[in-house]
């Protein structure tokens, strides 16, 4: 099944992925943020969905989960935003969550309704590989979609070839032994786990993310890997200012 | 459904369990599901353990016919005096074996959440006597209504680190230092402090507060002659206490197992931690397990008077035990709680933690026989919680 993740992995290099909280920084601004992303040059966007008590986030991330909260944000409300939104953007949509919204939602349900409103895939960190493979990954590719899974440096090489198996699309590449918002400079030890994976020859294309700020270091990162994610960083600017459609436009015009 | 007591290869009991954890936390997580069997199994570990809980903590603690508790509630009350172990709690039994554990990894760090501080304190306590650096993640509300203990883990050379997301309590403690582990994974050795969180910590917390039951069999044994009591009450925060108490009477059919869960204000009041009653199945800290939680799966703040119990879930054990009805389970409200722990007090002379007087009020609620031999795990001592009972003399 052709997926809009996969033409743009096909067609492209560098690719610029930015991840935002739906429902943040106010509750209608998830479709505005959304037309103006594609407006301004990303190539893909990851919609957070919001959750009370997220592990894999550092504090920007969380705390723009629990601004959407208490904005009203929920799962179904999200699917009502989103309803209409493939008349006004073309790039892939994955929704990136912890498992238990989805889980009370109804996995099924979920992976459906994605498929409704147009959305290419999912990012559910704490979704071990192994749980995937045999409760969750049937009923993903029934409606579609494109399962994507995290690999740090110190995952082992058996399981980023079991994630590798399981994968088509691209694999999430976690820049370091970090939470998203931690700054700091791309080491040496990022540039080895590249390297590392390169001589692994993975079937999927490998998107960095984790700890990018701005262009510099986007640019170090798609010296190794297909493109990068920049989650913390766009979700502090978006919520500079009263106007997030103008704070995404600040925010992307580095990247013009 | 058959009850489990130990969970299977991949750490579920029935339904609930698993590990469910960001890839960022697998190499740790796998390492001890790969080695904890193996390591606590060993001669070595078990005398280096076997002798720190005899010489440092002071067990066996006592098995104490409470006279003229049993003579108000007409039968034979037991209390398993967890109180009297050095750091006052429980805690500490789980805290020195995984430190043992975290010692034979070759860790160099420790990080731990706490609530009521008591396993704080048990932790960094475990550090100090091990030489190993301590941080301790403390919502800031209990650092507020748990000063002492806050106190002593700053003499112990432990950091606090107050954490104001979320309701300030447990479990933005336990989210807090998740992340910190995520963001630190090397040579940190992550003591959870209850039986929650992924496979393999339920089961090795488990096995590490078993010797409780295991005293109180031989302890009845010797004083009734038979090792088997009729009841076994027990508090339940996340449910260590519990499951050491109920242990090695799992299996055991006639023995009935009580479960004092927090009520808070009341069931219907919105402010109570009361997982069984009010939980659905979901996956927090890790694991799938019963925990309060909205129709939209955010989790619900939970409320109790005690800290300890102050959480909005219960380990998956528990969940397993509640869901094949081997555990009754009972909700225990703030004010009960209250007037059973200054009951105890004035009849027995001992004053117990706040936690553990949700397990004394079941004595209240539940009618038992004149001949039956009742056994209440008194978790730990209330010096922590003076200021609280005083509101309420
Ligand atoms: C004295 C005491 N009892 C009980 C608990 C609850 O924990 P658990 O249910 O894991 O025994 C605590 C937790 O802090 C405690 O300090």
């Amino acid at each position: 099944m052709s997926n809009r993740i996969n033409t743009v992995l096909e067609s492209k290099d560098n690719i610029l992925s930015i991840y935002f909280t739906a429902g943040y920084p106010k509750l209608d601004d998830t479709m505005k943020v959304l037309v103006e992303l594609e407006r301004s040059g990303a190539d893909m966007i990851e919609v957070g969905v919001p959750f009370s008590d997220p592990i894999a986030d550092g504090p920007t991330i969380q705390h723009s989960n629990t601004v959407a909260l208490d904005n009203g944000m929920s799962v179904q409300l999200l699917f009502d935003q989103l309803s209409g939104v493939r008349d006004k953007v073309s790039l892939p949509l994955i929704m990136m969550s912890s498992l238990n919204p989805i889980i009370q939602y109804g996995f099924e349900q979920f992976c459906q309704k994605c498929q409704e409103v147009g959305a290419d895939g999912l990012i559910i960190p704490d979704l071990p590989v192994e749980e995937y493979i045999s409760e969750y990954k049937d009923v993903v590719e029934r409606y579609g979609l494109r399962n994507i899974i995290l690999i740090t440096p110190s995952s082992t090489d058996a399981r980023i070839r079991l994630i590798d198996e399981h994968t088509d699309s691209f694999i999430y590449m976690v820049s370091s032994a970090a939470t998203t918002g931690v700054n700091k400079n791309f080491s040496q030890d990022f540039e080895a786990f590249a390297k590392r994976l390169q001589a692994m020859n993975l079937k999927n294309p490998l998107v960095t993310g984790f700890g990018i700020k701005d262009k510099e270091s986007f640019d170090q990162v798609t010296k190794f890997s297909k493109g990068g994610i920049i989650g913390s960083a766009f979700v502090k600017a978006v919520a500079e200012g009263d106007d997030a459609v103008a704070s995404t436009a600040k925010f992307m015009r580095e990247f013009a | 459904m058959k009850t489990s007591l130990n969970p299977d290869e991949r750490g579920y009991y029935g339904s609930f369990g698993g590990a469910f954890i960001p890839e960022m936390m697998q190499a740790n997580v796998a390492e001890l599901q790969e080695k904890y069997l193996d390591i606590i199994g060993t001669q070595e570990f078990k005398d280096e353990f076997d002798v720190l809980l005899r010489d440092y903590v002071g067990r066996p603690s006592p098995l104490y016919l409470a006279t003229r508790l049993s003579e108000k509630y007409e039968t034979n009350v037991y209390l398993k005096r967890e109180d009297l172990n050095h750091t006052g709690a429980h805690k500490i039994n789980n805290s020195l074996g995984q430190i043992i554990l975290a010692k034979k990894l070759g860790k160099k760090r420790i990080i731990a959440e706490t609530g009521a501080g008591q396993h704080g304190v048990a932790t960094a306590t475990a550090c100090a006597l091990m030489g190993l650096e301590c941080t301790v993640f403390m919502g800031e509300l209990d650092v507020k209504r748990q000063a002492p203990n806050v106190g002593r883990m700053k003499m112990l050379g432990a950091q606090v680190v107050p954490v104001s997301s979320g309701s300030k309590t447990l479990k933005d403690a336990t989210n807090e230092a998740m992340r910190y582990w995520i963001a630190n994974p090397f040579d940190t050795h992550y003591i959870i402090g209850s039986v929650v969180g992924p496979h393999p910590y339920p089961d090795m917390v488990a096995k590490f507060q078993s010797v409780i039951s295991e005293e109180i069999r031989k302890q009845l044994k010797e004083k009734t002659g038979s090792e088997l009591p009729d009841v076994v009450i027990a508090c339940v925060g996340g449910g260590s206490n519990a499951t050491g108490a109920f242990y090695h009477f799992l299996e055991e059919e006639k023995v009935r197992l009580i479960a004092a869960e927090a009520a808070g204000k009341g069931l219907e009041s919105g402010f109570t931690a009361a997982a069984t009653f009010k939980g659905v199945s979901g996956i927090l800290h890790g694991s799938k397990t019963l925990f309060m939680q909205t129709d939209d799966g955010q989790v619900v703040e939970p409320h109790s008077i005690s800290a300890g119990l102050d959480y909005p879930g219960i380990g998956p054990a528990l969940a397993h035990w509640f869901e094949t009805g081997r555990v009754e389970y009972q909700a225990i409200t703030d004010e009960d709680a209250m007037q059973s722990g200054l009951e105890l007090c004035k009849l027995e002379g001992i004053i117990p933690a706040v936690e553990s007087s949700h397990a004394l009020a079941v004595l209240d609620k539940t009618k038992f026989g004149k001949d039956e031999h009742v056994v209440v795990n008194l978790s730990g001592r209330g010096d922590k919680d003076l200021e609280t009972y005083l509101k309420y003399l």
